[in-house]
């Protein structure tokens, strides 16, 4: 392990000065994933700043009934937070799905959105890998990829988002709040991935150096009917092979508003605005939902190793959104 | 001096009675040291450096740059290493896996290969500079692609016969009412033992000291004294606190190195593996694809039975998983072949790994044997009392004892099974299919020579030294419940002295052989001791000493078939539409010689059984044919069931002691695992009414069969 720097920061300015005059520093949050990639050398930075003490570590309910959540809140904190439970269940519910809860005592919101795909080609250093090392190729695509993207990917790389929160977060239109040498900015959280296309390793939209203050969810009254369902591969403590954020509101048998993002299907947290549109106003039965499924994935272009998360995500979106509109007519 | 005689506090009962683990307290507060933890004055640290090319050779090795680096003490490679001998006999008679044989060539046969070690002041140093070392290889092609039906293939032997045959398979196979014949596989799986393989070397007076964690400590110094050429006498090993082993911990490349690093230096050198390293060092299971073909009238009674299982090897040294062999002892037919095949590639060592054969080969016969109780419409209980053996289908000999079919008789009651319907696909609990299946287990029962000694101590108590290895599986306490009941003592009288390699030679915790073994030495000891006490004579200050040596004793065994048995039960729940599997409960029951502590013996059933789990739903290393090196080989990549796939295990057992046995045993360590796959496998044929034949049983592959049907 290269050796290292490490630097506890209080305030947000000076966490911010010191990246922006050090491109090896990181910030360290949780450290949950960063420190895991130091270990096996695919991450080197020459300097730590630790983000954990800065004022970032609250959950507000806003006046218009949204939440604005602190960058260092932990993952434990905001599952367990009461207005996250009432106004956005999916979310509390992707939280809980993901890691354990030790991992979820030390990992943080603003790292959660950061952390790194679990591609096994990216994590060994001794392999190839577009992420790690532009140009060298995307061992995937032709190797082990039964877990990898149907969607948004491309020749150059087909890894996967690996966040079970961020999947909730991008179903409520989150937006991240950041905080960079030069000022402040923001971004939807539907925006800060950037497309796979040929800079793989071109992970988000923000600038050098930003640090992650707020995520904040608008006003969502269709959110209280929410659900996050999530598929792996043993009965916990592993990432998805599929998973979903759905919620629906329905009356008189018609869908008047619904949100579904997919995780583990895409470079980032996928949100289904095809699906969403041929619901919007159509009858609440599992035809319909089975539709709107099919119109989301046609854009699939499966691995001769992952087609089944074709049907599996078809399977979900039916399952899923079956049970919310029973939930909203009992 | 002391007047003790035994007879004045009698105690007898201490063999069967639930006994928590005498150092238990030691682990849950941190007491107990494993080998990398304990200290050492002048302490260096080396770091393995593996080779990354599947297959060529090393052209060179940039040292310098690195021995400028901060702590930098020493680079071995294949130039400057000491030279080790290697022809010498192995644990089992045969040559030696050459891969231990680190540093002394040139030649990379697989990716992960040992090609540089480099020792340093801290373990952070040598890893830093083990990362920085650059080594430059002439590549060649590789070939790590193992499928059915290998033109290489060829039938070998490893612990037992390559192939057995009697009767002619195609007439009986044509004459059959009913014929299955399918193939099944199971993918490439390792140990993981929690504890990672550590070992300290260093010279002390001219004796080699070795601090190591491994399944005997006589193995690893015969092997470390014959690969260095040293006076056995003169080589020490202890390994007192092991976090498991399930077979990887012999020896392995980072003892080698690290005795040739304190040679090298003249000080104290550790080197301990890491997780990644552990999946090309540390050995593994081989991938099987076996193929089974049974042929039976249509009242169930086999006419045929041919099991034929390929496996694959490492191009430096034979290993075969004898997948084969469990259909030797289960079942006999009129026509019964087996064959244990292996080719060689570019790949790693396999070895030893919990029920080796029988794991594998279980999921293959046992799975068969219900698709054949289905299509005889026969209960798969019923279908293996028909086919129940009166001796060994192969051998011909008797059974010490085999109690299987009391197994199922009462794992039938306690489970619930005269109340299943036997059509697959019809019980439902919300969107979860349930199912339920069943499969036998053996797994070879033995001893083997051991040496004890037991001092009669001055203050009243005893002291047992016998060198066998407690690798987790609660050996010391057993062996002071045995020494207490031989010695008609209280167990709080005895004090167990193990894993140290100048108590005698004694059996390997392998094969589950262990605790036998031992026992056997420490009863005779302790026969030889009462004899000695019963003299009156009294006991001097520094004790009386009885020593035992049993290979006469096991010598004279009349050759039998010897085995523990046992019958695996299961239920599951399936989710069709996401592919999920969810074992809802499980019970073992099982034929095994006398129980020593039920408490660690049920701890080693389950724990068995738990792995069953994980063998049938998560475990399989992924093998990346372009580099031909793993992908995924980390404990995040490669699945063991979590706790919440561990649903409520029960684990049982009939009277069945061994009637050859001093104390009764035969073993238990490993044939909890065997037939737990098959039983569950079953299950998820009962649940959804489509048969899994390759393992594991991943969610992809329940959903695409699914979509498929």
């Amino acid at each position: 392990m290269k050796e290292f720097g490490y630097q506890r920061v209080f305030d947000v300015s000076g966490a911010v000065a010191l990246l922006d005059a050090d491109p090896d520093a990181r910030f360290l949050g949780g450290g949950t994933n960063l420190v895991d990639l130091m270990k096996t050398g695919v991450e080197r930075p020459a300097r730590l700043v630790d983000v954990r003490e800065l004022p970032l570590d609250t959950v507000e309910l806003m006046r218009d009934g949204g939440l604005r959540i602190g960058a260092t809140v932990t993952n434990s904190d905001l599952a367990a937070h009461p207005e996250v439970r009432r106004r956005y269940p999916a979310l509390a519910q992707a939280v809980l799905a993901g890691a354990s809860g030790q991992l979820r005592n030390m990992a943080t919101v603003g790292g959660n959105l950061l952390q790194r795909t679990r591609c096994g080609y990216f994590a060994d250093v001794t392999k190839p890998c577009n992420k790690r090392v532009p140009g060298s190729g995307c061992p995937a695509i032709k190797g082990e990829h039964h877990n990898h993207a149907i969607l948004g990917a491309s020749d150059h790389c087909v890894a996967t988002h690996p966040s079970d929160m961020g999947v909730a977060l991008t179903a409520f239109d989150a937006v991240v709040s950041y905080e960079t040498a030069d000022g402040p900015g923001e971004v939807p959280l539907s925006w800060l991935y950037l497309p796979v296309g040929d800079t793989p390793h071109r992970e988000t939209d923000l600038p050098q150096g930003a640090l992650i203050t707020h995520v904040t969810l608008p006003p969502a009254p269709v959110a209280a009917n929410s659900r996050y369902r999530k598929v792996r591969e043993r009965a916990s403590y592993a990432f998805a092979i599929g998973s979903i954020a759905a919620a629906l509101d329905v009356q008189d048998g018609v869908v008047r508003d619904v949100r579904l993002a997919f995780g583990a299907v895409a470079s980032r947290p996928w949100r289904a605005r095809a699906a969403e549109r041929v619901l919007a106003g159509a009858p609440a039965d599992a035809e319909a939902f089975a539709a709107a499924a099919d119109a989301e994935l046609t854009a699939a272009r499966p691995l001769p190793h992952n087609g089944y998360k074709v049907t599996l995500m078809r399977n979900l979106v039916v399952a899923e959104l079956t049970r919310l509109a029973e939930e909203a007519t009992r | 001096m002391t007047t003790v005689t035994t007879g004045t506090r009698a105690v007898k009962g201490s063999v069967g009675t639930a006994h928590t683990r005498v150092e238990g307290r030691d682990k849950v507060t941190g007491a107990a040291r494993y080998a990398g933890e304990i200290p050492f004055a002048e302490l260096a640290h080396g770091w393995l450096v593996l080779s990354t090319v599947a297959r060529g050779r090393v052209r060179s090795v940039d040292t310098a740059p690195v021995l400028g680096m901060p702590g930098v003490l020493s680079v071995l490679h294949h130039e400057n290493a000491p030279r080790v001998e290697t022809d010498y006999p192995g644990l089992l008679g045969s040559a030696p896996d050459p891969t231990v044989a680190v540093f002394q060539h040139d030649r990379v046969p697989h990716m992960g290969w040992p090609v540089a070690l480099v020792v340093a002041e801290t373990s952070e140093q040598a890893r830093e500079a083990a990362e920085a070392l650059v080594v430059h290889y002439e590549e060649e092609p590789h070939d790590v692609d193992f499928y059915a039906g290998h033109p290489d293939a060829y039938a070998a032997e490893g612990h037992m016969p390559g192939v057995t045959a009697k009767g002619d398979l195609e007439p009986e196979l044509a004459a059959s009412a009913v014929v299955v014949d399918e193939r099944y596989t199971t993918p490439e799986e390792h140990h993981n033992s929690m504890e990672p393989h550590a070992a300290t070397a260093r010279w002390d007076g001219g004796r080699l000291e070795v601090v190591d964690s491994n399944q005997g400590t006589t193995w690893v110094a015969g092997e470390l004294a014959n690969l260095f050429s040293l006076d056995p006498a003169s080589v020490w090993v202890r390994s007192e606190h092991v976090g498991g082993g399930f077979g990887s911990k012999g020896v392995r490349p980072h003892q080698v190195a690290a005795v040739m690093a304190a040679t090298a230096l003249q000080r104290p050198v550790r080197v301990v593996m890491t997780r990644r390293q552990m999946f090309s060092l540390a050995g593994y299971r081989s991938p099987t694809t076996q193929q089974v073909r049974l042929g039976a009238d249509a009242d169930g009674r086999l006419r045929a039975l041919d099991h034929s299982s390929l496996s694959l090897t490492s191009t430096v040294h034979e290993f075969v998983e004898p997948s084969a062999g469990v259909a030797r002892v289960m079942y006999d037919a009129d026509a019964h072949h087996t064959a244990n095949r292996i080719v060689r590639l570019d790949v790693p060592t396999p070895t030893w790994m919990r029920g080796p054969g029988e794991a594998p080969g279980s999921f293959a016969i046992e799975s068969a044997f219900d698709e054949l109780a289905e299509k005889c419409a026969l209960d798969p209980i019923e279908l293996r009392v028909r086919n129940e053996p009166a001796l060994g289908p192969v051998s011909g000999l008797p059974f010490s004892g085999r109690n299987l079919i009391a197994c199922f008789r009462k794992g039938a009651g306690r489970f619930g099974w005269a109340d299943r319907d036997p059509r697959p696909g019809l019980r439902r609990d919300g969107r979860w299919l349930l199912g339920t299946g069943t499969a036998a287990a053996s797994f070879p029962a033995g001893a083997a020579p051991s040496t004890a000694a037991i001092t009669a101590e001055a203050d009243g108590t005893f002291t047992v030294g016998i060198n066998a290895a407690d690798i987790g599986t609660g050996a010391r306490t057993a062996l002071t419940l045995i020494a207490a009941d031989a010695l008609e003592v209280a167990p709080d009288h005895i004090r167990v002295r193990l894993g140290d390699s100048d108590l005698g030679p004694a059996m390997i915790a392998g094969g589950s052989m262990g605790t036998r073994s031992w026992a056997w030495a420490v009863t005779a000891a302790a026969g030889d001791l009462r004899e000695r006490l019963a003299l009156g004579d009294g006991i001097p200050p520094e004790g009386i000493t009885a020593r035992s040596n049993t290979t006469e004793a096991i010598g004279a065994l009349a050759p039998k078939e010897r085995h523990s048995f046992g019958a695996q039960f299961a239920e599951v729940a399936v989710d069709v539409t996401t592919g999920e599997v969810r074992v809802r409960r499980m019970l073992g029951v099982f034929a095994a010689g006398r129980i020593v502590n039920p408490l660690t013996a049920r701890n080693q059933l389950v724990g068995g059984m738990t792995w069953g789990i994980s063998m049938a739903l998560h475990e399989e290393a992924v093998r990346d044919r372009a580099t031909g090196g793993h992908y995924g080989a980390d404990l995040a990549g490669y699945h063991v069931a979590a706790h919440a796939d561990v649903p409520h295990i029960e684990a049982d057992w009939v009277d069945d002691p061994d009637p050859d046995d001093p104390v009764g045993i035969k073993g238990i360590g490993e044939v909890g695992i065997v037939g737990a796959a098959a039983a569950i496998a079953n299950a998820v044929w009962h649940a959804t009414g489509v048969r899994h034949r390759n393992l594991p049983i991943r969610p992809d592959r329940v959903l695409m069969a699914g979509e498929n049907a």
